[in-house]
């Protein structure tokens, strides 16, 4: 078996154990109340960072807008929820068609976004995405949506006038967000998490992998190897769009209500330090860094104070620990010590034991 | 006609703020090739630093402020120094990151010293009536905002261009390697860049804070992010373009919040910036670099 397949299913083992392990201690009762709640949101942000890992860690670009196509994603899948909650009453096709439809959206989007500003690179690109996170914030702040009898009245940044009062629903009400029916299950974002995980694989693993990588890492070399540039970057951005609509649709069907204010410049950066701290490009450290970052401070309530102050430390910390130089030459000069010398030829699993 | 030109005013104001905070990002752009994300939160940090030593009772205003200045001045060094000199020549992405994470760090720093909800700032020119010129009333705020941002533009300018110092900075800017065969300190010239960026920070949240009467751990990054996009706007790396975009977008905001709407005025801006990159990357004063292999 080649290295890459069998890391690959280690992966998509890890996940699915963990959660079929949660899942049974959860259903038995062993698991208490709070921790069983934590395991949907688990699920949703591991696909979050896995599907933004795709455009920092493989890409090489950082998006910092990366809620607001969770947005798209939770606003349309759940507009279309509520619609057809009447005509499609059973809940397992109405949340498969509205993800569907969430990550159509969140891809068109992507592309919009991604045609002007995948032509810049580095802080610019980081800038935009965050202008664009911001823009649709500020955009689903002010839509307002109500079903009557009369059918269906959109109106922007006034509540919608003209309506039956006696029959209206409101669907979409500005800031105060939507009330998606709740039809995400724990299993249905399992399914979405394999789903998204084997996509990211395969990708990374693929021709448009590669030239994604090697886009990153020289840009001209990559280009002057006739490699097209803005179409491979285009597909991996359009990817991780669609992928994180596909989270939004769950996590707006998860929530009893969603405001828009949720997906803010915080959140990205919430999921960007998932990211950066399971390792840029590793799609395993991004699962076990969400699982661990997400489940600790919920745990642990007194630390969810100082969580983003713990976060920030780690994230400087880790940047300069990898890149400095001093850093740099200091764990050459620790690998190079003689104690090392024994573990050196062996696996590097048992290189860090000299306890034993 | 007259509150046409009331918003114009105001947003000449808000702009000069904003030119204020945009010249602290172009002048650290074009000199140590980072965004500086952290900025928009030493200008938050200039505002408590005020705010606390306005609320004891024997400082007055003007020491208040020049506590505010020397604070942000040494906090930039020491960013500078602790966070992103090691990583000079490292990968643009590992500097970005950091940057986000000492702009994360100090904002939950102010938010465990002095918590989430927004305090009210006293004006720095408090109990000094508006200026009515020519029919048109104007609160003092604005009008210092702009005096103030014109004097300190004109004495930057003067000192980038005439001074030794300033001459040093162009140069490394320039060409970082031949800066230093020339024999400029390249270390303390950086240096110097980060304690002008964030001296003017501070100015900038003294106004900043007045004209909007509140400060919170999330003051500065809002208004941070607005100054990139009017440095990114008048062509970063470019002093007066930094000026210029600044006061092009400050009256943008203000025009759009009040003829299109309060609620979509950041939309709009950030419009601007994708506008701006998808037909003229460069900014208005910018220059075009072309990449060498």
């Amino acid at each position: 078996m080649r290295k890459t397949t069998k890391n690959n299913l280690i992966t998509c083992g890890l996940v699915l154990v963990f959660f079929i392990v949660c899942g049974i201690l959860s259903s038995a009762g062993i698991m208490g109340s709070k921790l069983s709640g934590l395991l949907i949101p688990i699920g949703i942000y591991t696909i979050m960072s896995i599907s933004l890992n795709l455009t920092v860690g493989v890409l090489g670009e950082l998006s910092l807008g990366h809620a607001g196509f969770m947005c798209v994603g939770a606003y349309v899948g759940g507009v279309f929820s509520i619609l057809a909650q009447d005509t499609i009453t059973v809940p397992w096709i109405r949340i498969i068609i509205a993800i569907v439809l969430g990550a159509i959206a969140a891809a068109v989007f992507g592309l919009i976004i991604g045609i002007p500003a995948l032509r810049l690179r580095g802080d610019y690109l980081a800038i935009v995405t965050l202008g664009f996170g911001e823009i649709i914030k500020s955009l689903a702040n002010n839509i307002y949506i109500v079903k009557d009898v009369n059918g269906i009245h959109f109106s922007f940044a006034a509540p919608a006038t003209g309506t039956d009062a006696a029959t209206a629903q409101d669907i979409f009400k500005g800031a105060q967000g939507i009330k998606a029916p709740q039809d995400t299950t724990l299993l249905l974002v399992v399914i979405v998490l394999m789903i998204s995980l084997i996509i990211i694989m395969n990708i990374v693993d693929s021709n448009t992998g590669r030239a994604c990588m090697a886009i990153r890492d020289n840009y001209i070399a990559a280009e002057s190897m006739g490699i097209n540039v803005t179409k491979f970057r285009l597909i991996a951005f359009v990817i991780s769009a669609a992928i994180a609509g596909a989270a939004g649709v769950l996590y707006s069907h998860s929530l009893a209500v969603l405001a828009p204010k949720k997906f803010d410049y915080n959140f990205s950066i919430l999921i960007l330090v998932f990211v950066v701290l399971g390792g840029l490009g590793s799609m395993r450290g991004s699962v076990i860094a969400t699982i661990i970052l997400y489940a600790l401070p919920e745990l642990f309530r007194g630390l969810g104070d100082y969580r983003m102050l713990i976060y920030a430390i780690v994230l400087i910390f880790m940047m300069i620990f990898n890149n400095a130089p001093y850093f740099v030459a200091l764990r050459q000069r620790i690998a190079a010590l003689p104690i090392f010398e024994k573990f050196r030829t062996k696996k590097p699993k048992t290189a860090g034991g000299e306890s034993k | 006609m007259m509150s046409f030109i009331t918003y114009l005013v105001n947003g000449i104001s808000l702009g000069s703020i904003y030119a204020l905070i945009a010249l602290g990002y172009t002048m650290v752009y074009g000199i140590a090739k980072m965004l500086n994300f952290a900025h928009g939160d030493i200008i938050m940090v200039g505002g408590f630093t005020i705010f606390t030593a306005m609320s004891t009772a024997w400082c007055p205003v003007w020491l208040s402020v020049i506590i505010g200045i020397i604070v942000c001045t040494v906090l930039g060094v020491l960013v500078e120094k602790v966070a992103y000199k090691p990583l000079r020549n490292a990968p643009p992405l590992a500097v970005l990151i950091t940057a986000i994470g000492v702009s994360y760090l100090l904002q939950n720093v102010a938010l465990l010293i002095f918590g989430s909800a927004a305090q009210s700032f006293t004006s720095i020119v408090k109990n000094v009536a508006p200026v009515t010129i020519g029919g048109v009333t104007v609160s003092m705020e604005t009008v210092i905002s702009i005096i103030v941002s014109v004097v300190i533009m004109i004495c930057l300018t003067f000192f980038i261009n005439k001074t030794k110092a300033g001459k040093a900075m162009l140069a490394v800017a320039e060409d970082k390697g031949a800066a230093e065969l020339m024999g400029i300190n390249v270390n303390s010239t950086i240096s110097l860049t980060f304690a002008i960026g964030s001296a003017l920070a501070a100015v900038a949240s003294a106004l900043l804070c007045s004209s909007y009467p509140q400060i919170s751990p999330y003051t500065g990054s809002m208004p941070g992010i607005k100054a990139f996009v009017a440095a990114v706007f008048g062509g970063i790396g470019s002093i007066p373009g930094a000026m210029i975009g600044g006061i092009l977008l400050g009256i943008i905001e203000n025009l759009s919040k009040a003829y299109i709407s309060s609620q979509l005025s950041d939309a709009i801006v950030f419009l601007v910036l994708i506008v701006v990159l998808i037909v003229k990357p460069t900014g208005i004063m910018g220059k075009k670099i072309n990449e060498k292999v």
